[in-house]
């Protein structure tokens, strides 16, 4: 917002908000954005017809998913969902075992070895940088196709994400406490017990909460590449055109998250 | 701490006289999740045998996927392309709906009757994980980078729409007022009483999205949605690893990339 005020009509001095550096910065990137996307618009290929049919397809779609595949529910969706959980609530309690002495190396005011924390904040970037699909392609090229590949995609998703947040609440202790503790003596693993742990702590459930929120939504997609759960489901319904059976399916997933979501909320407001 | 008295250690507290007791309710919960890992590991065949195979073939899987081959890299260059133009599109188109939306769904600045539909509009775009998105758009408008941007512009909605809501939710009113008492109109309003408030904000919420949606544009391609995901996809199903580790690093030098850039803009608009 560039605008500009005229302090006094008859002065020739004008007041701007900006440098003539920084306006010039300003114009370069919206010129940068609009020049980006005119090239994009114009060089992606998109067929228009495609696009002009595209609200008939979709209504096309909604009609043949109607009436909901009911009976498919009890027969294999109910057994798929919960192996869904499983692999959220596995994964994000395996990634702690990770995640936690990660996050320990990496709090400056914990180790105090500047290598030791360069190599745990690799290990943390190296987990966030790699899409949870990657993970699970990856490993269900390792492990087959099934419940434990999606489990570890999952956790090593997740240590990056709870490792670095955890860090950063270790980071905002209270030093005081800390000091206070060493000079009665306490041992290393005390301190880290009594002193950073019950100030760390609401940080720490609130983390793991939030991540299994967002692990179970992450979860019911890795089985459309084979790692188990409700996604194998909606692969195999979407592949044999079973559309009625892919709305239940997506319906069961929406309840779900929705669900989850409501009881993440009741429990942080009981924990933290 | 001004009442620490020794003479009386009030010993009857149960508070002063175990101040690091054992909490039942924290047992109960270690006891819970104990069986809870026991009950599920049963139950999904989770056996450690299974694991020890897989440590073996990932072994193999490792050696494998070094050296990257780039030999096809003029697959790689077309389809990071497209990558780069789902993310461009979708985030600029997603970025001015989301400006609209956002500003409609203020609860500061517009009444319930128009807002509370706007937020559930918004939860709506949310719910669903991008793939799942992706999946409806393919069936809907076939294979290909279309259904990618339209993937990528509901999930863009769906989170910068409410970061804007809640920035705008915060202002102070009273640049408003002083505003609205000169006889502005709302569009005056809007432009100068209540953007100038948020802008850089704004601006910082939209270069996260752009660079979220980098990061997905790289991936709906796994159900056919256009860019890197498919191909990254079909590697896999030809174990053609090599080529695997080549397309994993193009994303990941993309994204270190995307994150300069926009690092970069931040800085220009703060």
């Amino acid at each position: 917002m560039s605008a500009s005020i005229v302090t006094k009509p008859q002065d020739s001095r004008r007041w701007q908000r900006f440098t003539p550096l920084e306006r010039s910065a300003r114009y370069l990137v919206y010129l940068v954005v609009v020049a980006a996307f005119i090239a994009s618009l114009r060089t992606v290929e998109i067929i228009p017809e495609f696009l002009y049919d595209a609200p008939q397809q979709m209504a096309d779609m909604f009609r043949r998913m109607w009436p909901l595949d009911l009976a498919a529910y009890p027969a294999t969706i109910h057994g798929a969902m919960l192996e869904t959980l499983h692999i959220a609530t596995l994964g994000t309690l395996l990634s702690l075992l990770l995640a936690v002495p990660l996050a320990l190396l990496n709090a400056r005011n914990i180790t105090p070895s500047a290598w030791l924390n360069w190599v745990a904040k690799f290990f943390l970037v190296a987990s966030r940088s790699v899409n949870s699909l990657v993970w699970a392609l990856l490993f269900v090229a390792v492990f087959g196709p099934g419940v434990l590949a999606g489990v570890l995609a999952v956790a090593l998703r997740s240590v990056g994400f709870v490792g670095k947040l955890f860090s950063e609440a270790l980071e905002e202790v209270n030093m005081d406490t800390v000091e206070a503790l060493r000079a009665t003596g306490a041992s290393p693993l005390a301190v880290l017990l009594k002193a950073y742990w019950p100030q760390a702590k609401p940080a720490f459930y609130s983390v793991v909460l939030f991540r299994w929120d967002i692990n179970v939504r992450e979860s019911a997609v890795l089985g459309l590449v084979g790692a188990g759960g409700i996604g194998v489901v909606l692969n195999d319904a979407m592949n044999l055109f079973q559309w009625p059976k892919v709305a239940t399916a997506l319906l069961t997933i929406f309840a779900v998250v929705l669900l989850i979501e409501l009881l993440v909320v009741q429990i942080r407001k009981r924990l933290i | 701490m001004a009442e620490l008295n020794h003479t009386s250690p009030r010993a009857s507290d149960p508070e002063r006289a175990h101040p690091f007791r054992t909490s039942w309710g924290s047992r109960a919960l270690w006891a819970g999740l104990v069986l809870y890992l026991v009950y599920a590991v049963t139950t999904l065949d989770l056996t450690w045998a299974r694991f020890l195979v897989g440590i073996d073939q990932g072994g193999e899987l490792l050696g494998r996927l070094f050296p990257a081959n780039f030999a096809r890299w003029e697959l790689l260059l077309s389809d990071l392309i497209e990558s780069l133009q789902i993310a461009i599109i979708a985030s600029v188109v997603g970025i001015a709906i989301s400006l609209f939306v956002g500003l409609l769904a203020a609860r500061n600045l517009m009444p319930n009757l128009v807002s509370a539909p706007m937020r559930v509009f918004i939860a709506l775009c949310r719910t669903f994980h991008p793939v799942i998105i992706a999946i409806l758009f393919v069936k809907a408008v076939g294979f290909g980078a279309l259904a990618g941007i339209l993937t990528l512009i509901v999930a863009s909605i769906g989170f910068i729409a409410k970061l804007f809501a809640e920035a705008i939710e915060e202002i102070s009113l009273k640049q408003v007022e002083a505003i609205r008492a000169t006889g502005a109109g709302f569009a005056s309003i809007i432009l100068f009483g209540v953007l100038p408030q948020v802008f850089s904000r704004f601006i910082g919420f939209s270069m996260y999205q752009l660079d979220s949606n980098l990061r997905n544009s790289t991936m709906v391609g796994i159900v056919g949605a256009g860019g890197l995901g498919g191909t990254l996809f079909s590697a896999f199903q030809r174990f053609d690893y090599d080529f695997v580790t080549a397309i994993l690093i193009t994303i990941i030098a993309l994204i270190l990339v995307g994150e300069a850039l926009s690092n970069t803009v931040r800085r220009v608009f703060q």
